[in-house]
């Protein structure tokens, strides 16, 4: 016999060292997320994961599942909570939806869309932020950056290169790369490493092929972050 | 702009970096010598760095745009910062910083052309009894007026070197005008680890549990209990951390106790390491009170020489324990436990991920007990004096307060625990006193009619910070001091606090400037409801207090700053498009922070 948690109405099993996140994963169950990625350590930066883990909120992905542990995450409140987040964060960046070439592939576009924001209820802060474009095959492109550490984890952790670190503090709180110039081009980052690729949003995109699938297309195009990330699709 | 030879730079690499080891993990130590050096980290000194200390120019750098106390550019000769903590701001340290600014003929933040000078404006320097206060190269300086800035003006422009400054402008005096069970029966030094020497862990354990002495930075976590807990996790190696980085606005007691009861802080510190079992302890010195550090280096050596510290405690060989200062460098949220020892491990002070707490994975991932000073002193009477003593004065014994605002005798009180907010209010002479912040900006508000509340474990916890607000008090000053606090302050790790904070700012700077409205009212309600639900740590967890305060106990002032709605200007506000333009044509200052 498995031990189990409940989240919501949802008897889930786990095993030992999984957290909640994990869980909850393996059972099929989706819970929002930005800076989590299977294939990496958890950060718990986001806070989208939030859940009421017996009435004491922590983060899924880094809260170890323990045997009859209650977990709610599906309930209004925090849903309400959720929803809040990505307005904040969507004010905090630019993030210019329109016209963006993540459109439709973006985990923060689909995150908001599945929570039913449809518009902005707080003042956006319009930062001034310079696009990296020293690299020949990649964009740095800081407006949209979200902080998540997705692309720092990936290339420490997995490339072995370490090309990216977070700098500045609060509002300054900035990508920063690992050079002697702290440019892009002059960091050992190389199109077909795991950091090129695994930013949720449009920070780091790779140059050339931005419409190659049309817009329309796109995997968020024809169905919902909550559906994709449950049957594995794009993780 | 001054331009540092090469050469120059890499000689005060290798010797800054020899000093530490070439260790990473004294990265922040070994970029602060630079910046006391060049008054920056010069950007041609980060790949040097970071080739020395074997790290990356990314880890540098990191360091370098965290940490307040850390700048990319030289601040000349003369680095004055002003501080504009609430109590100090309540003295006018705005109208000082402005005239200082103006004979000097700088912007804030700004360093003057010739290298010569900046002055910032910054948060608490932990001098709020004796402010408008400021620092200058690090040392204090206290009970600003308009002649004592005419006077600081003309040295600087004279290019006085500091130690030839009148002395007065740099006296610090430590005030305490009631004493009770701690600083009223002064121990002897060594007292403690005596009367410890022959007692087991387990017995001096027993003792500080049954003394009820909880933690006195603020969370009270039994602090028997996180001795214990280290005690017992496996480990070969543990580690005690005095977290000296005292930076709630409003606080001063743990400058007080570090200057002139180093011995008995040091002494808990050397008890807590028997107990637990370590060898090597830190104190985390905020970078505010660097100028204690000579002493506390003095107190530390003086204590090796009489087998009170180093190889052989009381002459018992078995008995080691050493202490080695760490400074910090200007962030609030290095008084957060994990993020203190991220910032002790030379890294940016972000909170760490919990479980696992430090008391099993802490510096370098073993084992550590992190206790605020007062705790670590209290622990030492406790340990000489037996848990009976302490707890005479009720439970959980006494608790420091430091008090300052509108007050006739603002200093070091201690009161026994339980005491009522208008015993203290009273006892510092805050007659007609209308609200008291307790617990500093993240505390609570308290207004006169709550005074008769009790300052105990379960109701009202502090840190011991207590600011009094006087008849004329706005109290919205307050809370934009606060909340423009925690915006400064926030590490921006999380998503909630990072960005909760910087919209509740702007909220408040509109209110400040009466363009609030309506939809500002919602957001504020959202903001208070979910950036201290979702955030990491306690910052994200307190930052909207303040608004929060105001908002429920002062419905009228909060109402009034509100416009009648608009909707015709909601999106568009021409002030903030302009204030860029504005900025660079001079036509208003920069904006400060």
């Amino acid at each position: 016999m498995t031990d189990t948690i409940t989240i919501d109405d949802h008897q889930v099993p786990f095993e030992a060292g999984q957290t909640i996140m994990e869980a909850a994963r393996a059972a099929g169950l989706y819970i929002e997320h930005l800076c989590y990625n299977p294939a990496y350590q958890p950060h718990g930066s986001c806070k989208l994961c939030s859940v009421k883990v017996d009435g004491v909120i922590q983060t899924a992905c880094t809260m170890p599942a323990i045997a009859g542990q209650k977990v709610e995450s599906d309930s209004p409140e925090m849903k309400s909570r959720r929803k809040t987040l990505v307005e904040m964060i969507f004010a905090e960046g630019n993030h210019y939806c329109a016209f963006c070439i993540k459109s439709g592939s973006c985990d923060l576009q689909a995150l908001a869309y599945h929570l039913d924001m449809h518009e902005n209820s707080f003042n956006h802060r319009y930062p001034v932020r310079v696009i990296d474009a020293s690299h020949p095959d990649l964009i740095l492109d800081h407006d949209r950056c979200i902080f998540c550490g997705l692309c720092i984890r990936a290339s420490r952790d997995q490339d072995h290169k370490n090309v990216f670190t977070m700098a500045g503090r609060g509002k300054a709180t900035r990508l920063a790369v690992n050079s002697e110039t702290g440019k892009l081009g002059d960091s050992t980052i190389a199109a077909d490493d795991a950091a090129a690729h695994v930013c949720p949003v449009g920070a780091i995109m790779p140059r050339r092929g931005a419409y190659s699938t049309p817009i329309g297309e796109r995997y968020f195009d024809a169905r919902g972050i909550d559906e994709i990330d449950n049957a594995s699709g794009k993780l | 702009m001054e331009v540092f030879e090469r050469a120059d730079l890499a000689a005060a690499v290798v010797t800054a970096g020899g000093q530490h080891g070439n260790d990473p993990h004294n990265a922040l130590q070994v970029c602060l010598q630079l910046q006391q050096q060049f008054s920056c980290v010069p950007a041609d000194a980060v790949p040097m760095l970071a080739h020395q200390l074997h790290t990356t120019t990314g880890h540098i750098t990191s360091l370098v745009s965290f940490y307040s106390f850390l700048s990319e550019t030289p601040r000349g000769l003369y680095d004055l910062y002003i501080s504009d903590s609430i109590s100090d701001h309540m003295q006018g340290s705005r109208q000082l910083l402005h005239r200082l600014c103006l004979a000097l003929g700088v912007r804030p933040g700004e360093p003057r052309l010739d290298g010569r000078v900046t002055v910032s404006p910054t948060y608490c320097t932990g001098l709020c009894d004796q402010g408008p206060a400021g620092l200058v190269n690090g040392h204090p300086l206290t009970r600003l007026d308009d002649s004592r800035i005419d006077t600081i003006s003309r040295l600087i422009e004279n290019a006085v070197p500091l130690d030839q400054w009148p002395r007065e402008l740099f006296t610090v005096e430590h005030r305490i005008y009631r004493r009770d069970l701690l600083l009223g029966t002064p121990l002897e030094r060594g007292d403690a680890l005596r009367s410890i020497a022959d007692q087991t862990p387990e017995e001096v354990l027993r003792e500080l549990a049954a003394s009820g002495l909880n933690g006195r930075g603020g969370a009270r976590f039994p602090t028997a209990l996180k001795w214990r807990m280290c005690r017992e996790a496996s480990s070969e190696t543990r580690y005690v951390v005095c977290n000296a980085d005292e930076g709630e606005p409003g606080t001063f007691k743990d400058r007080v106790l570090l200057a002139d009861y180093a011995d008995d802080v040091i002494e808990g510190m050397t008890v807590c390491a028997r107990v637990i079992g370590a060898r090597e302890g830190f104190i985390y010195l905020r970078g505010e009170y660097a100028w204690l550090r000579p002493h506390l280096e003095w107190v530390l050596q003086r204590r090796r020489g009489n087998d009170l510290l180093g190889d052989a405690i009381l002459g018992d060989s078995n008995w080691q324990f050493d202490i080695s200062i760490h400074m910090g460098a200007g962030a609030y949220i290095c008084g957060e436990e994990s993020a203190l020892i991220e910032s002790l491990e030379g890294k940016r002070g972000t909170p760490r991920n919990r479980p696992p707490y430090p008391v099993t994975a802490g510096y370098l991932q073993q084992p550590t007990v992190v206790n605020n000073v007062e705790t670590l002193f209290s622990a030492a009477h406790i340990a000489a004096r037996g848990s009976a003593w302490f707890g005479t004065s009720g439970a959980g014994g006494t608790k420091l307060h430091s008090v300052s605002g509108h007050c006739e005798r603002p200093g070091i009180y201690e009161f026994p625990v339980g005491c009522s907010v208008g015993e203290v209010v009273t006892a510092a002479g805050g007659d007609g006193a209308i609200a008291v912040q307790v617990a500093g900006a993240a505390g609570e508000l308290l207004l006169a009619e709550e005074f008769q509340r009790c300052i105990d474990l379960n109701t009202l916890k502090t840190s011991g910070s207590f600011i009094i607000f006087g008849p004329d008090h706005d109290l919205f000053t307050t809370t934009a001091n606060f909340t423009r606090f925690f915006a400064h302050e926030t590490c921006g790790f999380c998503a909630p606090c990072r960005t909760g904070t910087q919209l509740a700012r702007s909220v408040v700077d509109r209110m400040a400037a009466g363009r609030a409205f309506g939809r500002d009212r919602e957001a504020i309600d959202r903001l208070i409801d979910v950036t201290p639900a979702l955030s990491h740590c306690g910052l994200g967890g307190t930052a909207m207090n303040p608004l929060r305060d105001l908002r429920d106990k002062c419905p009228q002032r909060y109402q009034a700053l509100f416009s009648e709605d608009d909707t015709s200007v909601l999106h568009f506000d021409l002030e903030q498009e302009l204030s860029e333009i504005k900025t660079l044509t001079g036509e208003i200052p920069e904006a400060e922070q």
